[in-house]
């Protein structure tokens, strides 16, 4: 039908995991090609949808305006860096309440600390506010899709799960208690809330 | 057969419909001009072709399906200028926009829908709500992915009796809405006849520097971390989407001297939240006709099992 590239798919992760994707690739050698963060449990990432809480905005620029926010899942935190370029993410950031529930459309991002470790973050491509109904369902969703991926991480042919033996080794286990910890928060979370409310 | 004979049978093939000529006359014609005129076979079938064009007051373009047109179901249409043969049932009949247009409206098949334009100038019988038609010679055509088929002064219309339930071409789609593309919002359209290009600083890449005519629309994308699907919603999905109408969305602009104000509006609004949208599928897009937000409780439990279960 077009000849224009297809979009790529958001992909879904909890802070736990999207946070351990230290690996980046490219699939040619072409400068333009896409960037991918490599999840441990086996999937390519060039794009990522995430909902949570933001807790924290910055501005750690020194020359020009560069905000840091600071958006939790029930499994950690993602960094979210916005400058210049993303005007429209550094103004939400700015504008920002906080705490408030956002939802991040964004690319991963990788950078190597001065120590030598590697930090994963997130660089917007939106920022906006959501209500607590959408949070619930990403929470959900983002279970699911890890569960799928855990699911095929052993089949036969799984190119991504592969390589993400081969990058990060085999034990995926924490990915699977992350998501169940999520999971089960969520269920006491609701259960506190009496019958009759 | 000779190759005359064969070239004169081909012509008299493509003319069958629109001129009264026995497969000799076309020979004896030919043969005039090749044997007593030594004028080679290609180019002695392209004379008695613009004589029968003239003859059946004609366009070549209109023969370009000759005789042996494909016969389709509206699902396979996914090409524009092609030359089909539809069977079809004319569902609804709009309002003609222009003077050009005799009659426009949507046809259906049991494998979907397919709007059809009938040109005024054709002349052709009119057609019935409600009534099954086999239509033979329509050109398809293609408008930002949407197909439609044009009945021209050479399309056949026969009135048959075939009843059967007209497909809906509907999907269903959900994810959360990731992205609202440029040329969202607040837009303005060509006013020309059966134009409705959408303005580029003003201009119509068809028709230059216009007077636009305000519209609503978004094109969106939903995404639910497995498959990416494209959606428009034209002004009256948009206004159910977002709860800005055309009028407000004109005031908006208006106040603030820019009409990309629309548009950032309907971003904080709606992006990042969970959708499912129905509708028909043209091209890449899905046609939002019904949409409904997913913010009902979510439901953990089948997830917790299943991961308990691993």
């Amino acid at each position: 039908m077009s000849n224009a590239p297809t979009r790529e798919v958001a992909r879904r992760a909890f802070a736990a995991e999207f946070n351990d994707a230290e690996f980046t690739f490219k699939e040619s050698d072409d400068e333009r090609a896409p960037l991918y963060a490599l999840l441990p449990t086996g999937e390519r990432a060039n794009r990522v949808f995430v909902v949570g809480t933001l807790t924290e905005t910055e501005d750690i620029g020194e020359d020009s305006e560069y905000w840091r926010g600071r958006v939790v899942d029930p499994t950690g935190t993602f960094f979210v860096y916005a400058g210049q370029y993303q005007p429209e993410a550094a103004s939400a950031l700015r504008d920002a309440d906080t705490p408030q529930y956002v939802a991040v459309v964004g690319k991963p991002r990788t950078f190597e600390t001065d120590d030598g470790s590697v930090n994963v973050s997130l660089r917007p491509e939106s920022i906006t506010p959501v209500d607590e109904a959408t949070r619930d369902r990403w929470v959900v969703e983002t279970a699911e899709r890890t569960l799928e991926r855990l699911d095929a991480f052993d089949d036969e042919g799984n190119e991504y799960a592969e390589r993400a033996r081969a990058e990060y080794g085999e034990d995926v286990s924490p990915y699977r208690r992350a998501l169940l910890e999520a999971l089960e928060d969520f269920d006491n979370a609701e259960a506190d809330v009496p019958a009759d409310a | 057969m000779s190759d005359l004979s064969d070239t004169a049978a081909e012509i008299h093939d493509e003319f069958s419909e629109h001129v009264d000529a026995t497969v000799d006359d076309v020979e004896a014609r030919l043969q005039k001009l090749v044997s007593e005129y030594k004028v080679p076979l290609d180019e002695a079938r392209r004379s008695v072709e613009n004589h029968y064009l003239d003859e059946a007051g004609l366009d070549r373009d209109d023969l370009a399906g000759g005789g042996g047109n494909e016969t389709v179901q509206v699902e396979d249409v996914d090409e524009p200028e092609q030359w089909v043969d539809l069977t079809a049932k004319v569902v609804e009949l709009w309002e003609p926009r222009s003077d050009s247009v005799g009659q426009v409206g949507l046809l259906g098949d049991p494998t979907g829908t397919i709007k059809f334009t009938k040109w005024a100038k054709s002349d052709l019988e009119e057609l019935r709500e409600g009534q099954t038609y086999r239509l033979g010679n329509v050109v398809t055509d293609e408008y930002e992915g949407r197909y439609s088929v044009k009945l021209n002064r050479t399309t056949s219309i026969q009135a048959v009796d075939e009843e059967f339930d007209v497909g809906d071409n509907e999907d269903e789609v959900e994810g959360a809405l990731v992205d609202i593309q440029s040329g969202s919002g607040l837009i303005k359209r060509c006013p020309e006849e059966d134009c409705t290009r959408v303005l580029q600083n003003g201009r119509c890449s068809e028709h230059g520097e216009v007077e636009g005519e305000f519209d609503l629309r978004i094109k969106g994308v939903l995404d639910d971390g497995g498959d990416v699907h494209e959606v428009i919603f034209d002004e009256e999905a948009t206004e159910a989407l977002t709860g800005i109408g055309l009028e407000e969305a004109k005031q908006m602009a208006k106040d603030a001297l820019d009409t990309t104000v629309v548009a950032d509006e309907m971003r904080e609004t709606v992006l990042g939240r969970y959708y499912r949208v129905t509708g028909p599928t043209f091209g890449r897009y899905v046609l939002a006709n019904d949409t409904e937000q997913l913010d009902g409780p979510a439901d953990p439990e089948a997830v917790l099992i299943k991961a308990r279960s691993m």
